[in-house]
């Protein structure tokens, strides 16, 4: 058992990390092929785990139920409405404007995903507010900073000389250098994360280190 | 590979026009197969409007030697030149004034695709050079599309990989042999101690979310990593975690995650199943959940690790509205300012993949964190010699590390 959940994983995960970075090189059809196979294997991954996915939701929401835990309605809500939209995607006029998934998706999703998109124009208020105050000197440079910015950014900056030019340093060189920084150490981070996973040093995804 | 290369068959239509010299036709390079290549050296005033002496090129295929041809492509002499393809002929400065045109997936009348992956003819190629003076034609000449096993262009890519490898396995076994090794204080990671034991403390779980990608990227794998870490003293303080999970794959890691760091722990009887549970694999109904759960469940902590899109401010401002010590982690760059904003500490970028190293101060782990180091080293070696070079009008360091 243990060889089953420790030894095959990290040979899996060596045959298949070494196998995808040659296949980075070789442009031969059969290594698209690989590649394409690959990636059908994972879709059917995904599906099974979606199925377990789907059993954890349901055992979740019902062992709230059943103890009337705190908010066990939303439970209620949750199950009826994955029943409901189960029921519609079997609807014969699925496929036609009008059919009762589409309805949902419009009437009843779209907004409300919109809703929760939309609350971010005033999270965005409450933490520039927070993140803005000169508490300290790095505070105040940071308030400055964003203050050049925006201006920079809308009609008004124009009539104020130096601000547009100054915007634009900031966005192109500063701002671009310490993008790139990251973008270095996070790369290199990947690499030798994937290094030790492929070659078995990083265990403790498949839950351990032993 | 290269089936055919021939050089320079002329056969001049119009003595007052020039052919062009070095007209080649082959397979090309480094591909899967399905596309040809035909190059040729430019001509003297190939850059001149047509009626001042310049010239136009035309491109034909065809099946066979003697035709019949079907054109492909007319352009002027200003076009096609292969400095416009360093992936296929380098940096050369002679590569200013030849020019070159791919012959790729091409549906000619009437026979159907004879160029494209999976299908390859032997194609015929004539190039026809029109000017004031008259016209001459060079070829036709033979070639077949072939796939190809190696990507030459991407070498210096493989060069790099191997490179920091071999870094990587050196400072390891360094790290065998001297477990010591010093890394720097990352205060975030400090802080989940912190955070864990006040959660403790006030009776309130501990919130962990692990991003909204699937167990297929890099942050996603290292903050389940993370979560083994955190599982583990969460069982040592006998307090309580909940992990809400975006994607059913990392829900099942997440779950096998758990029960081992409670074991590991000594604490196996601890590990309830159900503190990690699947939402939703739609983005705003994940956050509205995981809202509602910060709202009713008031979370002493929130970690937030792994890779986050817009939903990062709705979660990290409704965390810190309940009031709990919120850690976050990410490599999405984009994001990084709303947690820096919200939160009280932020592992930035490569800290995220440094986390599981750092708190399980493995050495052989501690060790990797060192190539990261060395590959930084190197970066900031070849940004310094390259540009330097550059300025001074030696590109080669940029063309060496040109991508394709």
């Amino acid at each position: 058992m243990g060889h089953l959940k420790r030894t095959v994983p990290l040979w899996i995960a060596f045959i298949f990390g070494v196998g995808l970075i040659i296949q980075y090189f070789v442009p031969h059809p059969i290594s698209q092929k690989a590649l394409g196979m690959t990636q059908k294997w994972l879709v059917i991954v995904v599906f099974v785990a979606l199925l377990l996915g789907l059993g954890s939701l349901l055992q979740s929401h019902l062992r709230k139920i059943k103890a009337q835990s705190a908010g066990w309605g939303y439970s209620v809500v949750t199950l009826s409405v994955l029943a409901l939209t189960v029921a519609a995607g079997f609807h014969p006029n699925n496929d036609k404007p009008g059919g009762p998934l589409l309805w949902a998706y419009t009437n009843a999703y779209s907004p409300m995903s919109s809703t929760m998109f939309s609350l971010l124009g005033f999270f965005i208020a409450s933490a520039a507010f927070r993140a803005f105050r000169a508490r300290s000197l790095e505070a105040t440079l940071l308030l400055c900073t964003a203050v050049i910015v925006m201006l920079g950014q809308v009609p008004l900056g124009a009539y104020i000389p130096g601000v547009s030019n100054l915007s634009a340093w900031i966005l192109g060189v500063p701002l671009t250098a310490a993008k790139r920084a990251l973008t270095f150490g996070v790369a290199l981070g990947s690499i030798a994360t994937a290094l030790r996973i492929i070659f078995g040093i990083e265990r403790s995804y498949l839950g351990g280190s032993e | 590979m290269i089936r055919a290369v021939a050089i320079v068959l002329l056969a001049t239509t119009a003595a007052a026009a020039q052919a062009p010299a070095d007209f080649k036709v082959y397979d090309k390079p480094g591909d899967a197969g399905g596309a040809i290549i035909a190059e040729w050296k430019g001509l003297p005033d190939e850059g001149k409007p047509m009626a001042e002496g310049g010239v136009e090129y035309v491109v034909s295929l065809g099946l066979s030697k003697d035709g019949p041809w079907t054109e492909i492509e007319r352009f002027p002499g200003t076009l096609h030149r292969k400095n416009e393809a360093p992936d296929l002929f380098g940096f050369s400065k002679s590569n200013d004034s030849e020019h070159f045109i791919e012959l790729e997936g091409l549906v000619p009348p009437p026979g159907g695709p004879w160029l494209g992956t999976g299908r390859s003819l032997p194609t015929w190629v004539k190039l026809e050079v029109k000017s004031p003076a008259g016209a001459a034609v060079a070829g036709p000449l033979m070639a077949e599309a072939a796939p190809d096993w190696w990507s030459w262009n991407k070498s210096n890519v493989l060069l790099f990989i191997l490179f920091f490898g071999g870094a990587t396995f050196w400072l390891i076994s360094k790290a065998r042999r001297d477990p010591n090794i010093f890394v720097r204080r990352i205060p975030g990671l400090d802080a989940m101690e912190e955070a864990i034991g006040r959660a403790t403390e006030m009776g309130r779980p501990i919130l962990y979310l692990n991003g909204l990608n699937g167990m297929d990227s890099i942050s996603t794998i290292a903050s389940v990593s993370i979560l083994g870490q955190v599982s583990k003293r969460v069982a040592a303080y006998d307090s309580q975690i909940m992990v809400p999970c975006y994607d059913a794959v990392v829900l099942s890691v997440c779950q096998e995650v758990m029960r081992e760091g409670y074991t590991a722990a000594g604490r196996p009887d601890k590990y309830r199943e159900q503190d990690a549970w699947f939402i939703t694999q739609e983005q705003f109904s994940y956050v509205a959940s995981v809202d509602g759960l910060m709202i009713r469940e008031k979370p002493a902590a929130c970690l937030y690790m792994g890779y986050y899109y817009a939903e990062s401010l709705l979660l990290a401002e409704t965390g810190g509205s309940t009031g709990a010590i919120q850690i976050a982690g990410t490599d999405s760059i984009t994001q990084l300012p709303f947690f820096i904003a919200c939160c009280d500490y932020t592992l930035i970028g490569e800290e995220l993949y440094a986390a599981s190293a750092y708190l399980s101060r493995e050495p052989l782990q501690l060790g990797s964190l060192r190539s990261q180091d060395a590959g930084k080293i190197f970066i900031i070696a070849t940004l310094l010699i390259g540009a330097l070079t550059a300025a001074a009008g030696f590109p080669f360091v940029k063309h060496l590390m040109a991508t394709f």
